[in-house]
């Protein structure tokens, strides 16, 4: 493929996805039901792609790695969920959100599909609730909403810290009322392993019992991959133990274009890490940065006798604090959005000032929160004449009621009561913005292949706003692609059931059992975790959050001897036809280890600052953001869609120019 | 600290399975209980010996994925944690800790401490969910207003993270907790009211089925269970399961 055909529908952009709508095939229902698809990851968006495929009436057969499709990440997704309801009228509206996810994400998403994202937002909202999602509720029995980084409106819906549970819950309930009637085929415990392409169309999968190891083939008219971002490439993320990039890889192996590999979202506030034998760092709610303050000491002394446990961190008075985002933002304070608050608790950080042990930590403070909440609920109550303590208690129980499930995670994991003390966080690896590239339908670069949020690179550009990932995942699977991929099977009709007794499933079945037998054959001396832990350390010292050619062109370099060493020496006991979970981690890791390659490629091939993406040779040197992240438009204006050519270090970069007609292209200052 | 592991190994579903004691030495008090495992199985892949076989993921005590009987309780001896986040402070140097699988007929071995819980999501299949179309036609949010009362109850229900323990913790096996959580959810709010009998039928019939022991009340679920779900719901399901068979015309 030479050219990518974003296939954005003409016209303006308010009209876009209506006039698509319109214009688009549309499958009868009788033959939908001759029709198959394939989705690959039950997530968000997988969830409520298969549900919504099989209410159209399409065969589907979902496949997810857990044991129930109710494990997949998403699942963690604290927060809430942007949509424009402008319940507040506080000013919001479908442009308004548009516009902020285009501004927060760097000016690097796809202007038409954040609009017609923006313009969805209300009817996910409306379509959960249906489903029985509880939501917040304010006292009139509506629904409650609240602000989130990067955005001055409250449009944020919300089921306390458990809003991803809450919606994957709801988007697990309409699958399993479409597996009750028998719509749709769910297989547990299985992994994709390869795409089979037929005649140039994805036509099937080839996945891993995970139980038995048996491998199987399964085709369909379309494949759907909503499998994920890939942020374990890190080792140490916010993401599942499980979540991994092999789907999307092999995909991308097969011919699907790789969009922005180095877009990474590097969460402000998660938990510091403690030790070498971590796991995975756990993130505590974005939500917490709109009643907790961020400060480190402004003295070095000061920061020592906290290091030390000579001073109480709440002992610290005020003025010897340094609340850094309220000093260096004033209009978004503590609300700036998480490239912007990660980068600047790493700079305070890497000048000295880090509160604990490793020097990588600093405080979240919700003291001023509940003296706040603390007087105006005595207020409410007649209590005009309350104790401090009493309104220190009632403040508690205010933030209790709002934060409780994070304010008690955040204890059992630390030991530290952060009612009493503040907490300490460090920014971590998170969410992807990029992934599987694809057009205005959601179809990757091979006919017949689609995917479905996190997957795919199309809306978050640079950066993610909070509470938009939800919404993404939500969007495709409940509202774009049960449109899109009709567009595409209107002409699969008359195509029929489609064999797995062919050429090309025999030939992808044997690549895979090669590729399993020859790792189980290497029969090293190194630990597949061993690996995985060094790729993450050159990843997170060299491509993490700040970064620079010498850097990125070492760390190719290094991945590189890592991948062949993977290659020559891992060990993975037990067989290939057992439950085998070292196995499986062994197929991820070699997938992360090419991924990684790519990955520090296209970070040194962009050489601006864009978003989490901090590339120190392009930093503002004078006026009001000297020292803040330079983006460069007249160069870099565009995605970097990779494709694979055989070795990830040589894989040949496509370039979609993004085009901006309604939004004018600015600095973005948040000061 | 130094710690001896009694750890169920079980090759398959079919392998009668047995208990091995392994030595571990320095570990730390800040590890989860799920990073000591991963020091016990890179201890043992060194050794050439299979690693330990068992369930986590998101080891943020929200995916349900782990499991685990620890010292005879399910998740472990602290109160409202989920294994993934029950830490090594919890126990002490020169401590013996035993492991096993969460028992139950409903929930067979596949391998070590993994065990299939499949049957759980069956009984979501036979009615937890509520039937509208995934079209986005449905009506503006705000129009089915709900009791703030209702909605915080409906939520604390619906916290419920399938992970079983209640099953494991309970004498008869029982997944009374657990199917109750989900009927209350519905039960509770406005939207779910219209199938509310068929779905509590439907749901006790699979749980049967599935060979769940019944409830004996002892409250051992509550106690075991990380999200803190309420005995109540069982007894707001049990009301919800007597008027459903008492009115349901058939």
């Amino acid at each position: 493929m030479s050219v990518l055909d974003s296939r954005i529908p003409a016209g303006p952009i308010k009209d876009k996805w209506t006039n698509h709508k319109n214009k688009i095939n549309v499958v009868n229902p009788a033959n939908k039901r001759l029709i198959d698809v394939i989705v690959v990851g039950t997530g968000l968006a997988g969830g409520s792609a298969a549900a919504s495929l099989a209410e159209l009436g399409y065969k589907v057969k979902a496949f997810a790695f857990q044991d129930s499709p109710r494990r997949a990440h998403s699942i963690a997704a604290q927060g809430g969920i942007n949509a424009a309801k402008n319940y507040q009228n506080d000013g919001d509206s479908v442009y308004r959100l548009f516009y902020d996810t285009v501004k927060g994400g760097d000016y690097r998403a796809r202007e038409a599909n954040v609009y017609r994202l923006a313009e969805v937002s209300a009817n996910i909202i409306d379509q959960c609730v249906a489903q029985g999602v509880p939501f917040a509720r304010d006292y009139g029995g509506l629904l409650d909403n609240r602000s989130f980084g990067g955005v001055l409106v409250s449009r944020t819906f919300y089921a306390k810290g458990q809003t991803g549970q809450q919606l994957l819950l709801g988007a697990y309930s309409a699958m399993n009322r479409q597996i009750g009637k028998g719509k749709i085929q769910m297989y547990n415990r299985h992994e994709m392993l390869d795409l089979v392409i037929v005649n140039g169309k994805a036509r099937g999968v080839i996945v891993r019992n995970l139980v038995t190891g048996a491998i199987e083939r399964h085709s369909a008219h379309a494949v759907v991959l909503a499998t994920g971002g890939y942020g374990n490439v890190f080792f140490l993320s916010t993401n599942a133990m499980g979540s991994n990039v092999t789907a999307a890889w092999r995909a991308h192996r097969r011919g699907a274009f790789f969009a922005n590999p180095c877009y990474t979202q590097i969460h402000p506030t998660c938990i510091p890490r403690s030790g070498d034998y971590q796991s995975k760092l756990t993130l505590m709610s974005e939500s917490l940065r709109n009643d907790g303050r961020i400060w480190v000491p402004k003295k070095m002394e000061d920061v020592e006798k906290i290091r030390s446990g000579a001073i109480k961190p709440k002992d610290l008075k005020e003025e010897d604090r340094d609340y850094y985002l309220e000093r260096r933002y004033p209009a978004f304070g503590n609300l700036v959005p998480r490239d912007v608050a990660s980068r600047a608790a790493k700079e305070r950080c890497d000048a000295g000032f880090g509160v604990n042990q490793t020097g990588e930590a600093v405080f979240l403070d919700f003291a001023s929160a509940i003296q706040r909440y603390g007087k105006e609920k005595a207020n409410v109550l007649g209590e005009h004449n309350a104790t401090p303590d009493r309104i220190t208690a009632l403040g508690k129980g205010v933030i209790e009621d709002k934060y409780g499930n994070l304010f008690q995670m955040y204890q059992k994991i630390t030991d530290d009561n952060p009612y009493e003390t503040p907490m300490k966080i460090y920014p971590a690896v998170h969410y992807t913005m990029g992934g599987l590239w694809v057009d205005y339908n959601l179809m990757t670069t091979i006919p017949g292949c689609y995917a479905a949020g996190e997957a795919n690179f199309s809306d978050h550009g640079a950066n993610r706003l909070g509470a938009s990932a939800l919404m993404q995942g939500l969007a495709d699977g409940y509202f774009v692609l049960p449109y899109t991929i009709g567009d595409y099977l209107a002409d699969e009709i008359r195509t029929g059931p489609i064999s797995t007794d062919s050429p090309e499933f025999d030939e992808a079945e044997k690549a895979v059992t090669d590729r399993l037998t020859q790792l189980m054959n290497i029969q090293g001396s190194q630990s597949v975790d061993s690996f995985h832990k060094r790729l993450g350390k050159v990843m997170w010292d060299k491509v993490g959050m700040s970064r620079n050619a010498k850097g990125l062109e070492e760390a190719i370099v290094e991945i590189q001897q890592i991948k062949d060493e993977f290659w020559k020496d891992v060990k993975i006991p037990g067989s290939m036809d057992e439950y085998n979970p070292e196995l499986e981690k062994a197929g991820r890791v070699a997938d992360f280890l090419e991924l990684g390659i790519l990955f520090a490629k296209d970070a040194l091939h962009r050489n601006e600052s864009c978003g989490g993406h901090f590339r120190e040779e392009s930093v503002e040197e004078s006026g009001e953001q000297q020292g803040e992240a330079k983006r460069d438009d007249v160069n870099f204006k565009y995605v970097a869609a990779w494709e694979w050519t055989g070795n990830p270090a040589d894989s040949n970069l496509h370039k979609e120019e993004l085009e901006f007609n309604d939004i004018e292209l600015k600095q973005r200052s948040y000061k | 600290m130094n710690l001896t592991l009694k750890v169920w190994r079980q090759k398959n579903a079919s392998d009668k399975g047995r208990m091995e004691t392994y030595q571990l030495s320095d570990v730390s008090e800040h590890m989860s209980f799920l990073e000591m495992l991963d020091v016990l199985n890179e201890q043992l892949i060194n050794e050439g010996k299979e690693p330990v076989a068992f369930d986590h993921d998101c080891r943020e005590g929200i995916c349900g994925m782990c499991s685990l009987q620890i010292n005879g309780e399910p998740h472990g001896p602290d109160r409202g944690v989920t294994t993934c986040q029950l830490h090594m402070r919890m126990f002490k140097d020169g401590d013996t800790i035993v492991i096993e699988p969460f028992r139950a007929k409903a929930f067979p071995v596949i391998k070590d401490l993994v065990v299939d819980r499949s049957s759980f999501d069956r009984i979501q299949h036979a009615g937890g969910f509520i039937s509208v179309n995934t079209s986005g036609n449905t009506q503006d949010a705000n129009a089915i207003p709900v009791e703030k009362d209702k909605a915080d109850k409906a939520f604390d229900a619906a916290t419920c993270i399938g992970c079983g323990a209640c099953v494991a913790a309970c004498k008869n096996a029982s997944a009374m907790l657990f199917v109750s959580a989900k009927v209350s959810q519905f039960a509770l709010l406005p939207q779910g009211k219209i199938e509310a009998k068929d779905r509590v039928l439907n749901m006790v019939h699979q749980m049967d089925l599935e060979g769940f022991g019944n409830c004996s009340n002892t409250g051992a679920c509550e106690v075991e269970c990380p999200k803190g779900i309420s005995l109540e719901n069982i007894a707001r399901m049990n009301r919800e399961y007597l008027k459903a068979s008492i009115v349901k015309e058939k």
